[in-house]
């Protein structure tokens, strides 16, 4: 879908200055620049206005306009530097381990967020909307857990069985989301919301008894500790928490990009997000997809299930997800759905999530942090906005979702004849059909 | 399930319902009924303080759940008669299982011991009410034709905002208006987004949770957190007694004992199903969301209406947050809403986008939530995590049933562009 934007946004260029300004303007990363620099600036006032010594300084503005400045670039400054010490470097470090513990910190959060978004954008390049990443790592960390401490198996193997657990687990919830929605057309939104209150009280369960907490002196939901075998090695030695977990998605990355980029089945998968009645037409079952997309969509949520049990030989909780789920939302948004995308929008946001403990010992609450994340989404999400506060020319969305897949409406064959994939995307459907 | 739905004689049999019967008949029967101890269940139907005590009622629980077996296998058998013949099943047969089916789960709960009425329904109730102000924002969004994902933030918003502004002001009624306008606040950059820019609804309902969640979080850490008294103190409504009616065992105590925002449901409810079906208000307002090309072309103006539905509808989202707070607990806590928005979605699919069907789905819930507490303190054997789940699959269960008859607003998520 990129390419085929930037071919036309190529023959959009025009010889005069102003246009090549615009057109420059009018590129989706410039705007999601202005997305992200508009939310910090946002959340900066909400820090200043709320930090105390701004405050006093307020009613004698007049008065000493200095003391008002110099409190409010204090705040600044004091946000800037949490943010920097505590997601990417800290020279107060007294080793050199310790200094560089931040930015390995940023990605060990960063990890899961990047994999549960890659399922969720998974599922919006197919035009559906899922909901359901908080179930689907509920789930996947359930299956990881019982495979972990469970099962007794030799060095490397037990790894594998537990992380492939935690896939499957993960992928079977959210498959059956798919086949729900395959079968009856139920609309996944509410679906996969059910599915994750569903999940919620039957992992709870299992972590009440046997099936997960075996010999529980306590009433308290907790699994197991898995087996040291079962747990994912640390990536750069004991000085540091990241582990394995990391090139797990790494890969997923690697593997999220020639899946839907190259693949058949990727190439089947935004058949049916373009327009599910072509694709149908050009013999694609587009049931089967709704399932097959969902299920792999689970198993990349089933990576940052495994990240988040599997990744230190803790007891993990129900509330393994830790907000995971919906962030994944997020980060697939902003991410454009597209491999690279979601891998930096994931950093970005797990480098504010590492920064947490620096933020508050700075004297500046985290929760800031998610109103910027909540700000940047708002901002991406809303090209008009952007473009009516800039004067931006006239542009297309590039948020890979469509509307719900059962719509008909003649908005999204619109939006699809401008983009100029109808006539390709049905060219090659055809061509992929007829080769079958 | 009571469409009225006329199916030609060539039609094919609809099996679900009557197998969904017959599947609970035969638990009650056998979970309920056979599978309980042969001893005795103590209905209180009053507390002694009462001005009118009712006498308890003791009944063998193994009995009860027999003989509420034995009536729901007739209502499925009756079920299975009116699918063979092609008629739709009737409403009530599914009420008698339904009805069965709680009363036959809390006497085999509460066998041995006491059930206290009064407790478990003033219960639902209470935990019904924030779902029941939920649905109703999202009833009047989809029926003009928008999704409301973000009930969850305008609950959060209304709660903060009447803990908030209460406190600082000293007045509860402040309160209360706060709580309103700022579900209002919510709904408008909700509609501001999705009708004016055309921005995909449920991404900009998404986006408005993590938003709202996040502000009211970084307010109560900077602001409550460090003066609880002088900014997260509002105190609650007192509970007002209707005189003689509060008297009235059972319903007395349940439905005239409540805190302003309760009685404000109660009229809501009523009022916005009146609104709705029986005005031409109501009649504009559904055609936005069934079909607004026929609304725009006799002239009325979908995107302004729309607009105004849905601020609208954050007035009463925001009504429910103030039940948060000042209606329960007197303090704000972040992410105190804690997914009742998103239950309230269910509730209006359950409830079939109707404002009546909708407030009983919401008890639903209400009682599922009350169960769990009162199974826990009379000692019960059976997993209230497991029981927890209930609603959620009936929920689930509707919306795959349910779908492919013409109930939800036809145009329910789709931006209106004038042509």
């Amino acid at each position: 879908m990129s390419d085929t934007k930037e071919k036309k946004d190529m023959t959009q260029v025009k010889l005069s200055g102003r246009d090549i300004l615009q057109d420059i303007l009018s590129s989706s990363i410039l705007r999601i620049v202005i997305a992200i620099l508009l939310a910090f600036v946002f959340g900066l006032l909400l820090v200043i206005f709320t930090n105390a010594r701004v405050l006093e300084s307020l009613p004698n503005f007049f008065g000493n306009p200095g003391e008002f400045f110099a409190a409010a670039s204090s705040s600044i400054g004091a946000f800037f530097e949490a943010f920097f010490k505590g997601a990417i470097f800290n020279p107060n470090g007294k080793t050199v381990e310790a200094q560089f513990r931040p930015l390995t910190e940023s990605l060990r959060f960063a990890g899961p967020l990047i994999a549960a978004g890659l399922g969720v954008a998974l599922t919006f390049r197919v035009g559906m909307f899922n909901i359901g990443a908080m179930g689907q790592i509920l789930f996947g960390s359930a299956f990881a857990a019982y495979a972990s401490f469970q099962f007794h198996l030799p060095v490397g193997v037990h790894l594998v069985v537990a992380v492939i657990f935690g896939l499957i687990g993960a992928s079977i919830w959210s498959a059956i989301a798919g086949w729900l929605k395959a079968q009856t057309g139920a609309h996944e939104v509410i679906v996969t919301i059910m599915m994750n209150y569903i999940a919620l009280n039957l992992v709870t369960y299992a972590m009440r008894t046997d099936i997960l907490n075996p010999g529980a002196t306590s009433t308290t939901p907790q699994a197991h500790a898995p087996d040291p075998n079962a747990v994912l090695p640390l990536l750069l030695g004991p000085g540091f928490k990241i582990h394995w977990g990391f090139i797990l998605v790494l890969a997923s990355v690697a593997v999220y990009w020639w899946l839907m980029e190259k693949s058949s089945i990727g190439f089947k998968f935004r058949a049916v997000g373009f327009n599910p009645d072509a694709a149908k037409t050009a013999g694609i079952n587009v049931k089967r997809i709704y399932v097959l997309s969902m299920a792999f969509s689970g198993l990349f949520v089933g990576i940052a299930a495994v990240n988040q049990t599997l990744g230190d030989s803790l007891r993990i909780t129900p509330g393994i997800d830790g907000g995971i789920g919906f962030e994944a939302i997020t980060v697939a948004l902003l991410g454009g759905s597209n491999a690279i995308g979601v891998l930096l929008a994931g950093l970005l946001f797990g480098a504010m999530k590492a920064t947490g403990p620096a933020m508050q010992s700075a004297g500046v609450s985290p929760d800031i942090l998610s109103v910027v994340q909540g700000l940047i989404i708002l901002f991406v999400a809303a090209p008009p906005l952007i473009k009516a506060m800039f004067r931006l020319p006239n542009q297309r969305s590039t948020i890979a979702i469509d509307a719900p897949t059962t719509n008909k409406s003649h908005k999204k064959a619109k939006a699809l004849k401008e983009a100029g994939v109808d006539s390709a995307t049905k060219a090659e459907a055809t061509e992929e059909g007829s080769e079958k | 399930m009571t469409l009225e739905r006329q199916f030609d004689a060539a039609a094919p049999i609809q099996w679900k319902m009557p197998i969904i019967l017959s599947v609970a008949a035969l638990v009650i029967l056998g979970f309920f009924g056979f599978g309980v101890d042969s001893n005795d269940v103590v209905f209180r139907w009053s507390n002694d303080t009462d001005a009118i005590v009712l006498a308890n009622t003791a009944i063998n629980a193994q009995l009860l759940g027999i003989v509420l077996g034995a009536i729901s296998v007739l209502a499925a058998a009756a079920s299975i008669w009116f699918a063979a013949r092609r008629k739709q099943v009737p409403w009530y047969l599914s009420l008698i299982v339904g009805f069965s089916f709680i009363v036959g789960l809390i006497s085999s709960v509460g066998v041995g011991t006491n059930v206290n009425v009064v407790f478990i329904l003033s219960s639902t109730v209470a935990l019904s009410t924030v779902i029941v102000f939920g649905s109703l924002a999202g009833i009047i969004g989809e029926r003009v034709g928008v999704v409301n994902i973000a009930i969850e933030g305008q609950l959060l918003m209304g709660a903060f905002v009447a803990a908030f502004l209460g406190t600082i002001t000293g007045s509860l009624w402040v309160a209360l208006i706060a709580a309103t306008l700022g579900g209002a606040l919510v709904s408008m950059v909700l509609a501001v987004f999705s009708i004016k820019y055309l921005v995909d609804q449920i991404i900009v309902g998404v986006v408005l949770n993590v938003l709202v969640s996040g502000i009211t979080a970084f307010f109560f850490s900077t602001v409550m957190s460090k003066n609880g008294v002088g900014t997260n103190f509002p105190g609650t409504f007192p509970i007002i007694s209707i005189p003689f009616l509060s008297d009235i065992p059972v319903i007395g105590p349940v439905l005239f004992s409540q805190r302003l925002t309760t009685y404000l449901m109660f009229i809501l409810v009523p009022l916005v199903w009146f609104v709705l079906f029986k005005t031409k208000l109501g009649l504009r307002l559904r055609s936005m969301g069934e079909h607004p090309l026929a609304a725009d072309t006799v002239g009325l103006n979908v995107n302004r209406t729309r607009f105004w539905a849905v601020t609208l509808a954050g007035l009463i989202a925001g009504l429910g947050g103030a039940a948060l707070t000042v209606g329960s607990v007197g303090s704000f806590v972040k992410e105190m809403s804690a997914g009742q928005g998103f239950i309230a979605l269910a509730v209006v699919i359950l409830g079939r986008w109707h404002p009546i069907y909708a407030a009983a789905a919401a008890l639903l819930f209400g009682f599922a939530g009350t169960f769990r507490i009162w199974a826990v303190q009379a000692g019960a054997e059976i997993p209230s995590d497991l029981i927890q789940t209930t609603p959620y699959l009936v929920t689930l269960l509707a919306v795959t049933i349910l779908v492919g008859k013409s109930v939800a607003p036809a145009s329910v998520g789709k931006a209106y562009e004038k042509q």
